[in-house]
């Protein structure tokens, strides 16, 4: 009396079923579904595959993946291709972590509570703020919920500034996460490749909960903030700031600038792009928008043997209590990622972080000076950390297809994300390229740019 | 006890080398202006790479999964997480792609993208779906955006009320509530579930629809779900599936059958991807034809054998995440799925309602069991005879289960059920471990009425105690402030 072998995460003997079966007092297993009343009952064969060894199914997925083309890549654009150490994957990789759940119970969660905790922490160092979260889904969601939390904290203000610099992907998310609330957004324009600050105070009135501006921007112009959270906070109003937490390395961070709530994407620390995903969202806020957070919220508290221990805390914002007036919907968040971000944080401390801003800076900057001189390149506007943007008109698509057939990922078409950028393409540049890749990067796009064999 | 990463930093200490630059060096000043330079010291840990290893090493021993022992935490589905789903997501032809790389590069990504697509739709009875949600929260935010879409495409801009058991999820109506819905709960009937009388009055033109999960929190078929869904229809609303346990109904019923308009499956609970401490997860969102038009873009098309992005859709509801879902948990998926294959998820289900099913006639003679006399893939006990009795209550009965290497049920969950105690045991258990949960569940049981003390002071095996939330709560320090 057997097992069935092609069913081995299912261990059941036909022996057992059949004890189990007597003991439920039932005599076949579609007893058990007689609650399904007929017209709902499917009778059919699902019209799914007939299931194969995991064998067979690595090396199908092993042939899908080999369709996939991989070149040097230049991309960022909310997402960048940094050296990841083995110690922090490993790190992330123990079944303890990966195979619990949300920690609810203290007492055998521990580990995954110290390591939210330490994350959290982490955040707050690097933005320079009180308080953060166990995690959000990701950078532009992240966004959502900054917004969300500043209308929840000014109930009668309904309008938002948005610079028109931010990602295009997070406006779209706004736009679909608030466009059912009464809510307005207004837009803070742009003026060579910077959001146009001299705009600010004729579109801060008594309605505005906030003002959210990204730095750096689409564009990866580091945003000059110098006097704005003066302006925002006269206004009361909240000023939040989306940042690729990398740059904190070397520019200004949000407490330096002034921003209330501090939002972004940990990828840069140690996961890979993935086509998106998994990544992580991190939110940080001045101490009394603490009441206000979404999500999971770890704190550090005594056991009742008086030592330290680590909880999940101020539940009664969230969902499993207030139901439909939680402060966020959030339940699942991004945790293990989250703890592969911080791991990799603590292993290159503050002078690793340094160190990839400085070899990412100089080396973006090697390749737009580069650039520059085959003449063919407009000038850059910057200041830039390691992510600029080249304006080619409507030699972009081409230009990007061509440097494809040389191997090249060359940048992203900011048209493609909104056609009002239609032109401008983002190429990032880490401290994972070398010189002689970046050199070939440039004689590639000299042979393309010099005209000759554009097809305009 | 674990010191903090703060705790064993060491000023000056490096943990990893980065290559040496090799372009010309050049002046911070000459890049970035000096006023926009960080100022501020980063307080941030250093530490050697063997001290990072030993540290997560060491939080992992005080940690708890699936792969150290029984974990029935109701309405979660912690199944075990085949280790090939880790092997094939990790593959680096999938895992190093960028999401904005021209699409002629990620046809065999759009392709895994597109068959779980395929594969999970025709499970569900629906017609084609979404991957951008990124947890099971998500997509029930993502479907009640889909549900306003589609309102305001028709002009029917009264119907803002929709219908919610008192025993839903909490995220149900969180979401719903996020997505600008009145939300109008429904209590259950004497036999625990939505009966079509209590759902009659509102059947009419401000109703946007109704959120079910099938089988119910208590783990009970909805024994009118048709007569709902037909009457909900017929008054111009929506039906929206929360698939939370759909591990209980693989090719046994499909909500798509039952008249679901719009659902959002767990690809973390059902399809076998790890929980990963609290995510990352993934919500799949499918629909019937009439709600295509309002799924976020970009979609997924297949034309002359190429994949590709198709953005144009001016109905959509736009973007609800940063790119397209997180690709690494639909690999893990789309591998479970096709290990498993059609016979093999139909076995799943009838399995883990086999198990559930047995627990639950093991445990009846003790425990009371206030709904139902069969249940699907998961059962609620109530606690509250017992806690009358001898003041031991759910929460005590959880901290011992914890001193037998045991992860508790969900507890104080669903509220309608007084010291609830929500069990789910999933397919991957073997007789064995039931009936060693079963010996453990009795024992606590004598122990509460013979030396309930023992039972409250539990757990007494772990490291830390129960530890003061109240406290917690009361005075938030949510980050390390330094050494105090």
């Amino acid at each position: 009396m057997a097992q069935n072998r092609k069913y081995s995460y299912v261990p059941h003997t036909s022996e057992d079923i059949d004890e189990m079966l007597a003991s439920i007092g039932v005599s076949r297993i579609e007893d058990l579904f007689a609650d399904i009343p007929q017209d709902v009952k499917f009778t059919e064969v699902l019209g799914l595959p007939d299931g194969k060894s995991e064998y067979e199914i690595e090396k199908f997925l092993q042939n899908l993946s080999e369709k996939n083309d991989r070149k040097l890549s230049f991309l960022g654009c909310g997402m960048y291709d940094h050296i990841i150490p083995a110690a922090v994957t490993a790190a992330a990789s123990s079944p303890a972590f990966v195979t619990s759940y949300t920690p609810y119970q203290p007492e055998i969660s521990q580990g995954m509570l110290q390591a939210i905790f330490e994350f959290q922490t982490m955040i707050c160092q690097l933005t320079g703020l009180d308080v953060s979260n166990a995690s959000l889904y990701d950078g532009h969601t992240a966004a959502a919920e900054a917004v969300s939390m500043a209308f929840q904290a000014k109930k009668k203000r309904k309008t938002v500034i948005v610079s028109e610099a931010v990602h295009p992907f997070t406006l779209s998310l706004l736009r679909t996460y608030f466009n059912e609330q009464d809510i307005q957004f207004r837009s803070l324009p742009l003026k060579g490749g910077k959001t146009d600050f001299s705009q600010l105070s004729s579109l801060l009135d008594d309605t505005t909960a906030a003002v959210f501006i990204q730095t750096p921007n689409i564009f990866g112009i580091l945003e000059d903030l110098n006097g704005i959270s003066e302006l925002i906070h006269q206004n009361k109003s909240f000023f939040i700031l989306s940042s690729n937490p990398m740059n904190f390395g070397m520019t200004k961070t949000p407490s330096e600038w002034g921003a209330d709530i501090a939002v972004g994407d940990t990828q840069p620390f140690g996961l890979p792009a993935n086509l998106g995903g998994p990544s992580v969202g991190y939110i940080a806020a001045v101490k009394n928008l603490l009441r206000k957070m979404p999500g999971r919220i770890v704190g550090e508290t005594q056991d009742d043997r008086g030592q330290r221990a680590f909880v999940l805390t101020l539940q009664a914002r969230e969902q499993h209590i207030k139901r439909g007036r939680a402060t966020s919907n959030i339940c699942t968040n991004q945790a293990l990622a989250a703890l592969t971000t911080s791991a990799y944080i603590a292993l290159v401390g503050p002078m690793g972080l340094e160190e990839v801003n400085r070899q990412s800076m100089t080396k973006a900057h090697y390749l737009k000076e580069a650039l520059l001189a085959l003449k063919e390149v407009k000038d850059v506007p910057g200041p830039f950390a390691y992510e600029f943007t080249l304006d080619l008109g409507n030699r972009a698509d081409d230009f990007i297809q061509r440097m494809l057939g040389k191997g090249f990922f060359a940048g992203v078409h900011l048209g493609a994300l909104d056609s009002s950028l239609y032109g401008k393409v983002a190429v990032a540049v880490t401290e994972k390229r070398t010189k002689e890749e970046i050199d070939r990067y440039v004689e590639a796009a000299g042979e393309i740019l010099k005209g000759d064999q554009l097809n305009e | 006890m674990n010191k903090l990463l703060f705790e064993i930093s060491r000023e000056g200490r490096i943990g990893y080398r980065f290559p040496e630059n090799d372009v010309p060096d050049k002046a911070l000043d000459d890049c970035i202006p000096e006023n926009l330079q960080r100022k501020r010291e980063l307080p941030l840990p250093e530490i050697s790479e063997h001290e990072l290893v030993r540290h997560y090493a060491n939080l992992a021993r005080r940690n708890f999964g699936v792969d150290f022992g029984f974990y029935p935490l109701g309405s979660c589905t912690m199944k075990y997480n085949p280790k090939i789903n880790e092997t094939t997501a990790s593959n680096p032809a999938f895992s190093q792609n960028h999401p904005l790389q021209p699409e002629e590069t990620i046809q065999g990504s759009l392709e895994v993208m597109y068959l779980l697509l395929k594969y999970l739709s025709e499970l569900t009875g629906m017609k084609w779906g979404t991957l951008q949600p990124l947890a099971g929260a998500h997509g029930e935010f993502t479907g009640m955006q889909i549900f306003k879409a589609y309102f305001r495409d028709r002009g029917e801009h009264k119907r803002t009320k929709v219908l919610i058991p008192t025993s839903a999820h909490g995220t149900n109506p969180a979401s719903a509530h996020l997505a600008g819905f009145e939300i109008i709960e429904i209590p259950a009937d004497n036999r625990g579930l939505v009966s079509f009388e209590a759902i009659e009055p509102y059947l009419n033109d401000e109703l946007a629809g109704i959120m079910l999960t099938n089988p119910n929190t208590l783990g009970l078929y909805e024994k009118e779900i048709m007569e709902i869904s037909r009457g909900v229809h017929q008054a111009g609303g929506l039906l929206y599936y929360d698939g939370a346990n759909m591990n209980a109904v693989m090719g046994k019923s499909r909500p798509g059958d039952m008249g679901f308009d719009v659902l959002h499956l767990n690809l973390h609970k059902t399809f076998s991807t790890p929980h990963g401490g609290g995510g990352p997860g993934s919500g799949p969102v499918l629909v019937q034809e009439a709600l295509l038009p309002f799924l976020p873009v970009p979609d997924i098309g297949l034309q002359d054998e190429k994949f590709s992005w198709i953005w144009n859709r001016p109905k959509s509801i736009g973007k609800v995440s940063g790119f397209y879902g997180n690709f690494g948990v639909i690999v893990r998926a789309l591998t479970y799925l096709m290990v498993m294959g059609k016979d093999g998820l139909t076995h799943a289900s009838e399995m883990a309602v086999l198990n559930a099913n047995y627990l639950r006639s093991q445990l009846n003679s003790l425990y009371e069991i206030p709904y139902g006399d069969m249940c699907k893939h998961e059962f609620v006990i109530s606690a509250k005879k017992i806690k009358d009795d001898t003041d031991v209550s759910a929460i005590d009965i959880a901290k011992s289960l914890i001193d037998n290497n045991i992860h508790p049920p969900t507890i104080y969950f669903p509220l309608i059920v007084p010291e609830a105690m929500m069990f789910e045991p999933t397919e991957t258990e073997t007789k064995e471990t039931l009936d060693d949960f079963i010996k453990v569940m009795k024992d606590i049981y004598k122990q509460a009425y013979a030396n309930p003390e023992y039972i409250q002071n539990a757990p007494v095996h772990t490291e830390i105690g129960r530890a003061d939330e109240v406290a917690a709560a009361r005075h938030p320090k949510v980050s390390w402030a330094g050494g105090e």
